[in-house]
């Protein structure tokens, strides 16, 4: 094991960390706002809506995020039409059609933890809220949905892990994150045990620290469902 | 003077069972009415009809002599017209459920004082203010902090009691405010509710606790199989039944 050259590569691999948590952070924040939405939809009675939502979930979550990044890196610069929109500034970066296509996957397995969550809102709780004349969107505003984060926190905590992990298929469109950055230096050193372990260690830091954040929320926000010591 | 809540020939159905076949009822200012019946004879129906947590299949209710406008749809169901008036009339009844319904994720003050500030717009520090002294008021103001979930069942539906007064409202409505408490709690919440009763708060109390209703109710209404079956004075009905079916649950209920 070269243990020099571990050390040499820590820090060009901790500046492709700055990349993979802006790929996170960025298609974390979008898809969960997009998620919520999307969950109302499926939540709704209207049967279009419910069945646009279905389907959105059903083709992202029943894809592999590799294929959905070719395709949006490879697929969509085909057409001419796009190539010669304005739209093309967009896509033609690699960074940006790796946080599109990021930030539709989460989309769709965030809204049905989302959708869990605001179906496990005991119905008195919603009824009590009713009862003192709350329009729907207090309701929401006010009881269902923080209710429901509450009770979805654990899972999303399991969904952002899996994010950051998921960033790393970034790299085969050429975008420099920290395993982009790792497949380089292994190209030049033919070391990939010691490449590889120094972008596991890192990767394994950030969700370290992911863990402990959505802890530290879960013991803020959902102090009546702690175990009492 | 106007009275508080009344109901006129309300009927409502679940599927082809009938379960309120042309109801009316009046309930004036100051009045405690308990609606006592067997378990399905359609008291809790009754009652969640009134501030249209179910929508009556026909009838009209009037609280404070203001209508709920209600008009029939295509499919022949009663839909309120103007969702902001059933939400305004909805804050002038508070109803106390009963499994309590409390937010879990509050406090026991954030659910007092939570539709007050948002419902109602009321300023924060007075929400507060009187939150805390409804909650001395029903007993449990050294739990203001706590959460829900770490009270007791009766002093989870004290929290409640607290909360539906936190609306001052015109009527309170209790649907079996005592069912679900373990025997020794019940005491606790009915010297809560008699102390409202004995301010003059208009009450409408569903309820199977039969000591309770004829000691504080202004009017007994016995409910049976979705109809009136018998109502007056709880003396009247207590001590002087006059329908078979009325005697018949006194006998197994008393």
């Amino acid at each position: 094991m070269n243990y020099e050259l571990m050390i040499d590569t820590f820090p060009k691999l901790l500046g492709g960390s700055y990349i993979t948590i802006q790929l996170v952070t960025i298609s974390l924040f979008i898809g969960f706002c997009l998620a919520i939405g999307l969950a109302l939809l499926r939540l709704s009675n209207n049967y279009f809506l419910n069945f646009f939502a279905k389907t959105y979930v059903f083709y992202f979550r029943g894809t592999p995020l590799l294929v959905q990044i070719f395709l949006i890196y490879y697929g969509i610069a085909q057409f001419e039409v796009v190539r010669e929109s304005l739209a093309w500034i967009f896509f033609k970066e690699a960074y940006w059609c790796g946080i599109l296509a990021l930030t539709l996957n989460t989309c769709a397995y965030s809204s049905e933890i989302i959708r869990g969550g605001i179906q496990s809102v005991p119905f008195g709780q919603i009824e009590s809220a009713r009862s003192t004349g709350m329009s729907r969107f207090l309701l929401y505003r006010r009881i269902i949905l923080p209710i429901a984060f509450r009770q979805a926190l654990p899972a999303y905590g399991n969904e952002m892990i899996l994010m950051v992990k998921a960033t790393s298929l970034v790299s085969t469109i050429t975008i420099m994150d920290i395993t982009g950055i790792a497949r380089l230096v292994i190209a030049k050193t033919f070391s990939p045990v010691e490449i590889f372990i120094a972008a596991g260690l890192i990767y394994l830091t950030i969700n370290f620290i992911i863990t402990r954040l959505i802890s530290y929320c879960e013991f803020k926000l959902t102090p009546y469902l702690q175990k009492s010591e | 003077m106007k009275n508080a809540l009344e109901i006129k020939n309300l009927k409502k159905s679940f599927g082809d069972l009938e379960v309120i076949k042309d109801l009316s009822l009046i309930a004036k200012q100051g009045d405690v009415i308990c609606i006592i019946g067997a378990s399905g004879s359609g008291k809790s129906t009754l009652l969640r009809c009134i501030n249209l947590l179910e929508t009556p299949d026909s009838g009209e209710v009037l609280v404070n002599g203001e209508l709920l406008k209600m008009k029939r749809n295509k499919n022949g169901k009663l839909n309120p017209i103007d969702q902001n008036q059933v939400d305004r009339i909805r804050s002038k009844l508070s109803m106390v459920f009963q499994d309590f319904n409390l937010w879990s994720h509050m406090t026991v003050l954030q659910n007092v004082i939570e539709a007050p500030i948002h419902v109602q717009k009321i300023d924060k520090n007075e929400a507060r203010k009187n939150g805390l002294l409804l909650l001395e008021k029903v007993g449990i103001s050294e739990k203001e902090n706590q959460y829900p979930s770490s009270l007791s069942g009766g002093q989870q539906q004290r929290a409640a009691i607290a909360r539906a007064l936190a609306m001052n409202p015109d009527v309170m409505l209790f649907d079996e405010p005592t069912s679900s408490l373990d025997p020794e709690l019940v005491g606790e919440v009915l010297k809560v509710m008699k102390s409202l009763a004995e301010e003059g708060r208009t009450m409408i109390i569903v309820t199977h606790e039969m000591g309770f209703a004829k000691e504080v109710s202004t009017k007994t209404i016995f409910l049976d199989q979705g109809r009136i079956e018998e109502q007056g004075t709880p003396n009247d009905l207590f001590n002087n039944p006059q329908s078979s079916r009325l005697k018949q649950f006194l006998a197994t209920n008393l």
